[in-house]
């Protein structure tokens, strides 16, 4: 078990140290790195005094040990546009998102689990048919016109709704139903198809010819074996959710992360896009470090492998 | 003894089954997923020729023209006309034309990123798989890298330090989408491997380029056809994302993408211009996921989990 954890750990701290380099190379893929860390109204001494800083004259190996010396302790930078230490810009933003990914989780398990078990015990029916169909539909729905489209109608024709900002707990409702559409879609097929496995097995068979009611088989036999499902889930649905949080707080006004990235882009903003970029990453593997560990302490064929 | 009105049931019978017969086998395959691909791909090579209307300068006689059921339009007054089926945006131009246009850009895109993604992808995937140890190591933490960085932040990052173009977004979506074939195919050249025949055309004296190309690589090709089929849809759905944020597909291309991005600032008014080309990533993406999930089903059952 410990080699196990061990190993994974190596692999995540080599995927950053990558993701690392990644974005120290971009720094200084345009020529003159200045261009994208300082502002217009930098003074030529501040201009020169960047330069020996950052140690411009020398190799890019020992620019890259002073990036990343500043990069360990969280320093990227100052913001070019808000003239702060680009992390405190990104740290504000992080409740945000955060608010915004609960919600959308929990729009996404309390939907996609309770219609992945219903489509599953009414296998054939109009039920399945209408899950499925809900599924397919957060498949292929891209995330930003569906945003358009819920403010179209819950804000612009019914107006019962906010269209954007970040106000009370009812501004949090159609951001999490964009954002948890398509988590809700995985979850809803990935739970259906556990949930036929288990059905399907000799120990609810076992139940059933004992004469177990059937609520008590779907719920306590069958759902308790397919729960394991939202778990694996997490991990993957941390990048979606990165992803999807981009277009949803653009869509919907949303002061977090995403809408911080995309404003970064038009400020040119490299200090604030590349502290969201190693933040994100950083945040993507230890969910997923996380989820592979309790993954290994439930299941021990995965240890062993 | 026939009467000629029973005859007629026979003859109806029979044919209501021959209808039948034809349903049975139309059934099994994906017949609206598969029309939805041809019509778009159709649009993307003759567009010049199905497009009516230029799809860069309108008229702006006809600007906010809503589609052409509607009466009246909100915000200029004027009513839907058959020449613009789908409307119009504020500079006149039709919404249809422009959506047409834009499939063309969409399918360009997926399709070079689909293609250089899976000779690269299939090319290391089985490099790596056959010769195992450094070269193997080293390219499954490149997919790691690639899997653990959030593709569109690292798209934002990358348009602050170059600016966007359709270069860049073409080489960004390759570059993240290798992965998921070198992936698979390692796996499958893993086991491929250890099979008699490779192990036969060893002792026979076959140089490893050989034994990639002619036997690893046609036990390969399902794997590919498979993970091509499925990331097809996710990848448009990339593409479209990006124009939307704006970083896409540069203005005033029409790029689907970009069209709803326009159309949300008139969604109060003229809710046609996000409405329709969003339907057409939709219906797009929908009809590719639904035919990779067929076309895996056929092919390859055991990739269930992709």
């Amino acid at each position: 078990m410990k080699i196990f954890i061990l190993r994974r750990f190596a692999a995540a701290i080599v995927v950053l140290f990558l993701a690392s380099i990644l974005v120290f190379a971009l720094s200084r893929a345009s020529g003159d790195p200045r261009n994208l860390f300082l502002s217009e109204y930098t003074t030529q001494e501040q201009w020169d005094q960047w330069g020996r800083d950052y140690g411009l004259d020398k190799p890019y190996w020992q620019q890259y040990l002073t990036w990343f010396k500043g990069a360990v302790v969280l320093d990227f930078g100052t913001s070019v546009k808000e003239q702060i230490p680009a992390t405190t810009v990104v740290a504000r933003k992080i409740w945000p998102t955060l608010q915004l990914a609960i919600g959308a989780y929990v729009f996404a398990i309390f939907v996609g689990v309770p219609l992945g078990v219903l489509s599953a015990t009414r296998r054939g029916t109009t039920t399945d048919l209408a899950a499925r169909s809900f599924a397919l539909l957060g498949q292929a729905m891209p995330g930003f016109w569906l945003g358009i489209m819920l403010i179209l109608l819950f804000a612009v024709k019914w107006q019962i709704l906010p269209a954007g900002g970040k106000g009370n707990l009812t501004s949090l409702i159609l951001p999490s139903i964009t954002l948890g559409w398509f988590a809700a879609a995985a979850l809803l097929r990935l739970t259906r198809s556990a949930m036929l496995d288990v059905l399907d097995s000799e120990y609810v068979k076992l139940a059933r010819a004992k004469g177990v009611s059937r609520t008590m088989i779907v719920w306590k036999h069958a759902f308790r074996n397919a729960a394991t499902v939202p778990l694996t889930f997490a991990g993957l649905f941390l990048t979606a959710l990165l992803t999807g949080a981009v277009v949803t707080e653009t869509v919907f006004a949303w002061p977090g992360l995403g809408r911080l990235a995309v404003q970064a882009v038009f400020g040119t903003d490299f200090p604030v896009i590349s502290a969201i970029v190693m933040l994100a990453t950083s945040g993507y593997l230890l969910m997923n470090l996380f989820v592979d560990i309790l993954y290994g302490v439930l299941d021990p064929r995965i240890r062993h492998s | 003894m026939d009467t000629s009105s029973q005859r007629d049931t026979y003859a109806e019978i029979s044919s209501d089954s021959r209808l039948k017969k034809a349903w049975m086998i139309f059934r099994g395959y994906p017949i609206i997923p598969a029309a939805i691909v041809v019509l778009i791909v159709t649009c993307a090579i003759f567009a010049p020729f199905i497009a009516r209307h230029d799809p860069l300068i309108g008229d702006l006689r006809d600007q906010d023209r809503p589609p052409f059921w509607q009466a009246e339009s909100p915000i200029s007054g004027k009513e839907g006309l058959a020449k613009y089926p789908l409307g119009t945006d504020p500079l006149g131009r039709d919404i249809l034309s422009r959506i047409i246009w834009g499939a063309r850009y969409s399918m360009i895109i997926a399709s070079v990123v689909i293609v250089a993604g899976a000779v690269g992808g299939t090319f290391l995937g089985m490099i790596a798989g056959y010769f195992g140890g450094l070269p193997d190591e080293m390219l499954m933490r490149l997919v790691d890298l690639t899997l653990g960085v959030p593709f569109i932040l690292v798209a934002l990052a990358t348009v602050v330090v170059f600016g966007s173009s359709v270069t860049l977004i073409i080489t960004l979506l390759i570059l993240f989408s290798w992965s998921g074939f070198a992936r698979q195919v390692r796996a499958e050249t893993l086991s491929l491997r250890t099979t008699d025949y490779v192990a036969q055309a060893k002792i026979a004296g076959a140089s490893s380029a050989r034994i990639i190309t002619r036997h690893i690589l046609p036990g390969v090709t399902s794997t590919v056809m498979v993970v091509a089929s499925l990331n097809i849809g996710q990848l448009i759905l990339t593409e479209a994302t990006l124009s939307f944020l704006g970083v896409g597909i540069p203005k005033p291309r029409p790029a689907w993408g970009s069209m709803v991005a326009d159309g949300r600032d008139y969604i109060g008014t003229s809710y046609w211009m996000a409405l329709f080309p969003g339907l057409a990533i939709f219906l797009v993406v929908f009809a590719f996921n639904f035919l990779g999930d067929w076309i895996r089903d056929r092919l390859d059952p055991r990739l269930r989990q992709l």
